[in-house]
């Protein structure tokens, strides 16, 4: 139990402490910022999430190809739905919080579109797959599909918001988490807490989701 | 064993990095308005006390579905 089960534990008492340390820790005073500074530990924490969900759904697209094993296809989609999930947490928060700091929940910045171009993409990912109803050919396009998906994500969230003028920090070259930049008051609840544990949430979520679909699928091939 | 030793130090390791980063609080250049009156009066404790609240009923949930489908699992073997 505890063997199999130890990063579910790590995941709550990491998150646990990022709520408390998150709100009751100390963070720099800014102008404008303000308070809305800790939503570093929410907002951001949903993209790494994100991230890591859709790296690990690129991954079994590649094993799909290369094994033609149907599981590994049932991981990829399952893992993409769980980064969509934490992708559209991600974009409805980062709204929100422009509304408080740069003056509206949507100013056609070049990050806000970039990452709704993304997430646009992998829903073409889903409509994509129910769009064939041979299970191979399915399996073996959605593959495809996938990979050029997640080689969407760099340039549509990290290149071109760099390139280009943007309210997000990470405009005109610098990177929107600059390491050096981040107050180490918020870095030690940051990476230790935020990242790893909205990461092993939606690993968690996702895991329960591919469970229940194989369960599924057994129930159909007794009936 | 052994495995649990290193996971409880590490938790302890990062409860003593939070206490240390609460320690140095400084704010430099001309004051910019924080929430302080909300932690003076206290009442952000209130705040954590919810958002605890609600985060624990949400992983609570997803413990006892977890435990289901384990059990469904073990049961369709």
């Amino acid at each position: 139990m505890l063997r199999k089960n130890w990063w579910k534990i790590l995941c709550v008492i990491l998150l646990v402490y990022t709520i408390i340390a998150g709100f009751l820790g100390a963070v720099p005073a800014k102008p404008i910022l303000n308070e809305t500074i800790r939503n570093l530990y929410f907002h951001v924490g949903m993209w790494f999430a994100m991230m890591v969900l859709f790296t690990v759904s690129g991954i079994y697209s590649v094993l799909y190809l290369r094994t033609g094993k149907p599981v590994h296809d049932l991981y990829a989609l399952e893992y993409a739905k769980g980064g969509i999930l934490f992708g559209c947490l991600g974009l409805v928060t980062g709204s929100i919080w422009a509304r408080y700091t740069w003056g509206a929940f949507w100013s056609n910045d070049p990050k806000q579109l970039g990452a709704a171009i993304a997430l646009l993409i992998y829903f073409a990912y889903l409509v994509l797959r129910n769009s064939m109803t041979d299970m191979d050919k399915r399996a073996r396009i959605g593959a495809v599909y996938n990979i050029f998906a997640y080689a969407m994500l760099f340039p549509t969230i990290f290149i071109i918001p760099r390139m280009v003028d943007s309210l997000h920090p990470g405009g005109m070259g610098n990177p929107a988490m600059d390491t050096k930049d981040i107050d180490p008051r918020m870095e030690i609840v940051f990476w230790p807490g935020a990242v790893p544990g909205w990461a092993l949430l939606g690993v968690w979520i996702t895991t329960l989701w591919i469970r229940m679909q194989l369960l599924a699928e057994k129930n159909l091939s007794h009936a | 064993m052994h495995k649990k030793v290193q996971f409880w130090s590490l938790l302890v390791l990062l409860g003593l990095m939070g206490l240390v980063g609460r320690a140095q609080d400084s704010t430099a250049g001309r004051p910019v308005e924080m929430a302080d009156r909300l932690r003076a009066d206290g009442k952000i404790y209130v705040v954590v006390a919810v958002l605890l609240t609600i985060f624990i009923g949400i992983i609570a949930y997803v413990i006892r579905l977890d435990r289901k489908i384990s059990r469904l699992e073990k049961g369709s073997k």
